[in-house]
């Protein structure tokens, strides 16, 4: 008889005593969850409600509504984020925009707003209107001069600090899980690690509500998770992609490919429909007018050359060897505040960084503005309507072509000033994310990758595009680019340059490619996109194996068997199981015969997850096994609840009571408890094939037998620590288990 | 459904619903929609901005470039040029979601400074010196990841509303602490 009948209750009189146990099968915080167990319980509870439908009609409208509620569910969460994320892009985008001003007419407006029904008209004053004043000119009335720049410097320094000590008191007080990305964790917790109260209200409160105040003071988005269940959870990542970058296709695919660890066709449905609802929600609050769901709209559909590729390439491996840089840089920071006496002072960390970040970032006038910005400026071409230092090309002013075929020119003056500012941006950039990311607040790294890639992409297309001008009559630029013809397009180079980093962080390949053209919109350009993703990806991999998340998820031991990861190494099971040669033996339950005053020692003196059960001692054939936070539990109930259970009572775990003389006090039957198909393999079994059974079922532990007889068992932490042994990383800091 | 579905289902719903109202309460004042079009330098004329409040068909060169800076039939190479941009904004639902945002934010703070320095000002006042210490205590577990819920179980005497808050409330202090302890204390979690 499987666990699964015995749940149910069938059986004789005698199991009237066997009612549910309260807690039972529920985890203890930062354990793995046994999915194996976890499915059996949900496929009973299916069949349950299914023969139940057939009773009556309430029964009926039960079903319907419990086979609805994982729809009902979905929506929920697509309306929740898309309406979340409008209201983080309005209040970012206010408050990024406080830092500098404010908004006399409605002080709820950003810069943008505020000047929208402005009627300003000439192209020098397009960015200012009256109702909009820098606080130097609200303090002082001045504008322009020393004393106005260093007031709104050290004004804008202070707002940043502000922020981010808000940001981090709230975390601080409130949900000190709402820091960093969150992909690491929600990665563990998807392969089935429990942590509690991280997926609790809280910490999305504080999370959406610090994550505005810190983007503002200068960090960037990215997208939330919410959930419960495995799926859900999924799903959610999927919305929050899908809200965070406009790109619902793209979420579902950064959900199966990054988060995801068991995304069976089901989930996918489910995931696609939250995106929908998510992507669908946003739109119709629509908080910026434009129906502006695409973040980083490109307009241009100019093609682009075979000979680019080389260039695109060159990116590529700029991307993968950036990567690898911060990957390698950022775990050693992190490593270094978790051990020592850095970490002790997070808030004073926090300001710090901002200060340090604050007072570099204005100068410069691409780094003071809001990231997305920067990278929606670095994507955009330039056409004759651009005001931005970057377009400052020499123009032909007899000029009769219209606006969108401008030819080739040569930069002015204002470009060479804006590449050398934008090469100091990338420094800038590079150094300060690799301090960023990992602090005690909401931070993410897809906005800042992408503007590094942007940047570097920019870059070198002007580079190219002045290259191809001044130089028309080389082999390479004369079948293509004929003098008059417009044939580079330095945005294109960013957009590409902006994948290649991202791919050479995260190590995504398709769901990176679908995200890039679903915020550009530029759908010519996906060959150039996967040739950058994937020239990255493989310069990156040459370096190191994993991807940024895996290496948190490394540096914080959490019990994560990565589906990626391929185990080639000989060794047996006999290798890997506990007990080894020289360590106690196994602690194990017989059958019938332990007393509740051995089982409770057994529990106090060991702190193992759970406990096999034999026939005897002797004979040491498995019978099952038995969890130690339900034999914790069943006890206690027994003692509370059943009469006549003392510490001399018998546990037995066979269907009938042992014969015992009528002195002894009465037995305590717990076969209820007992798992009857614990997963097992023989001795010789190869760590691979053990390997490939845990990561595809799910298992939390497997026991060895040979002929029958109970000869050890291998956790998943073993295994981990096994592979982490067979690859020369340190087996102890796998630390959960 | 489950709890958790069920606050999900609320507060998703309020949210919603709000954000839905604002846009149907609202009527589109004709402060929210404009047609931008700009125009690049011509021969001598400079660049312009134009800004208009018309609607989605008469946004074009034609309807909103006025005055006309070109004459005859120069005004049809100048506004080949021109790109004009029909927008629209809801301006109401800037408005409510700054105005909420900064409430919450508000209310936390207050929560987060009554919580740090009120709080103990206070019961120490009122309930003196001992019942400060035995609340401070790290009950027992010291074990990493402990449950509150054991601790939780000791005490389920009190049936009093008031009770029952403050019940909650230190068990949801309780367990921050042991986030916080294995947050920023002990590096366990989140790096």
């Amino acid at each position: 008889m499987t666990p699964t009948e015995e749940m149910n209750g069938s059986g004789n009189l005698m199991d009237f005593l066997d009612e549910p146990i309260p807690d039972v099968g529920t985890y203890e915080d930062f354990h793995t969850i046994d999915w194996l167990r976890e499915k059996s319980r949900d496929t009973d509870r299916h069949r349950k409600i299914a023969s139940k439908s057939k009773e009556s009609i309430w029964e009926f409208i039960k079903s319907l509504l419990d086979a609805w509620s994982g729809w009902v569910v979905m929506l929920l969460i697509g309306l929740l984020s898309g309406t979340l994320a409008g209201v983080i892009d309005l209040a970012v985008d206010w408050m990024t925009d406080l830092k500098e001003g404010v908004c006399l007419s409605a002080f709820w407006y950003s810069h943008e707003q505020c000047c929208w029904t402005s009627n300003e008209t000439t192209f020098d004053d397009r960015d200012k209107c009256p109702q909009w004043q820098k606080w130097s000119e609200l303090m002082t009335g001045h504008t322009l001069g020393a004393g106005a720049y260093l007031l709104n410097y050290f004004l804008y320094v202070s707002w940043a600090l502000l922020f981010s000590f808000l940001a981090v008191s709230l975390v601080r007080v409130f949900a000190p899980y709402a820091c960093g990305s969150g992909i690491p964790e929600i990665k563990t917790i998807l392969s089935g690690f429990i942590i509690r109260g991280y997926l609790g209200k809280w910490t999305l409160l504080i999370k959406t509500v610090t994550l505005v105040l810190a983007v503002s003071s200068l960090f960037s988005k990215y997208s939330k998770n919410e959930g419960k269940r495995r799926e859900v959870l999924s799903a959610a990542a999927a919305a929050g992609v899908s809200v965070a970058f406009g790109a619902p296709i793209g979420g579902v695919l950064f959900s199966l490919e990054e988060v995801s660890y068991y995304f069976p066709l089901k989930t996918l449905w489910r995931s696609f429909f939250a995106a929908l609802v998510a992507a669908f929600t946003l739109r119709s609050i629509n908080p910026f007018g434009n129906s502006r769901l695409v973040l980083f709209y490109v307009e241009y559909h100019t093609p682009w050359y075979m000979a680019e590729l080389v260039p695109f390439i060159l990116l590529g491996v700029f991307g993968g060897l950036w990567g690898t840089l911060f990957i390698r840089a950022n775990i050693a920071w992190c490593r270094r505040r978790k051990t020592t006496r850095l970490g002790r002072y997070p808030v004073l960390e926090v300001m710090a960084v901002t200060g340090i970040t604050a007072i570099l970032a204005f100068p410069n006038p691409y780094t003071r503005r809001s990231t997305s910005e920067l990278i929606s400026e670095l994507f955009n071409d330039c056409g004759a309507l651009e005001s931005s230092q970057l377009c400052d090309y020499v123009n032909d002013p007899n000029m009769t072509r219209p606006v969108d075929d401008i030819p080739d020119r040569p930069a002015g003056p204002g470009v060479y000033s804006a590449l050398w500012q934008l090469a100091l941006a990338l420094i800038f950039k590079i150094v300060i994310t690799i301090f960023t990311f990992g602090m005690k607040i909401p931070s993410g790294l897809f906005i800042p990758s992408m503007a590094v890639g942007a940047i570097a992409g920019r870059i070198v297309g002007i580079a190219v595009e002045q290259m191809a001008y001044h130089h028309h009559d080389w082999i390479i630029f004369k079948n293509w680019c004929r003098p008059g013809a417009d044939c580079v397009t330095p945005g294109l180079y960013a957009m590409v340059g902006a994948a290649a980093c991202l791919g050479g962080v995260t190590r995504m390949t398709v769901s990176l490619v679908v995200i890039m053209f679903e915020l550009t919109g530029g759908l010519e350009y996906i060959v150039p996109l996967m040739a950058a993703a994937v020239t990255s990806k493989w310069v990156a991999d040459a370096f190191g194996k994993e991807g940024i998340y895996e290496a948190h998820i490394q540096l914080n031991g959490y019990p994560f068997l990565d589906v990626k990861d391929e185990f080639t190494h000989r060794t047996l099971a006999t290798d890997v199981m506990r007990p080894r040669r020289g360590e106690p033996p196994l602690a194990v339950l017989t059958q019938e015969g332990t007393t509740v005053e051995d089982v409770e020692a057994l529990i106090k003196d060991t702190d193992y997850n759970g406990f096999p059960v034999v026939v005897s001692r002797e004979s040491e054939r498995l019978i099952g096994f038995v969890q130690r936070r339900d034999l914790i539990l069943a006890i206690k109930n027994a003692r509370q609840k059943q009469d006549g259970v003392v510490s001399n009572s018998v546990v037995y775990f066979t269907e009938d009571a042992p014969q015992l003389p009528a002195s002894n006090p009465q037995p305590l039957k717990l076969r209820r408890i007992l798992n009857l198909s614990p997963f097992t393999v023989t001795d010789h079994t190869p760590m691979e094939t053990v390997v490939d059974i845990f990561r595809k079922l799910g298992l939390r532990q497997c026991l060895v037998t040979r002929s029958g007889r109970l000869l050890g068992i291998i956790t998943k932490k073993d295994v981990l620590r096994h592979m982490a042994q067979m690859m020369n990383q340190d087996p102890e800091s796998i630390m959960f288990n | 459904m489950s709890r958790f579905e069920f606050s999900l289902h609320l507060f998703s719903s309020v949210c919603f619903l709000l954000l839905l109202s604002i846009q149907t309460t609202n009527a589109k004042s004709s402060e929210d929609i404009r047609c931008k079009c700009i125009c690049p330098p011509y021969k001598d004329v400079l660049g312009q901005i134009y800004n208009q409040n018309v609607s989605l068909k008469d946004c074009n060169c034609l309807h909103v470039v006025e005055p006309m800076p070109v004459e005859g039939k120069d005004v049809e190479a100048y506004c080949l040029r021109c790109e004009c941009k029909y927008e629209e904004r809801s301006s109401g639902t800037i408005k409510v979601t700054i105005i909420i945002y900064l409430s919450i934010l508000g209310l936390l703070l207050l929560y987060m400074v009554y919580l740090t320095l009120l709080e103990p000002v206070l019961k120490r006042r009122l309930f003196g010196h001992s019942q400060l210490i035995q609340s401070d205590d790290d009950v027992g577990d010291q074990q990493p990841f402990a449950n509150a819920h054991d601790v939780l179980s000791r005490s389920r005497s009190r049936s009093n509303m008031l009770n029952k808050v403050e019940h909650a409330q230190q068990r949801w202090k309780r367990q921050v602490q042991e986030q916080r302890k294995s947050v920023f204390d002990r590096h366990v979690v989140l790096s």
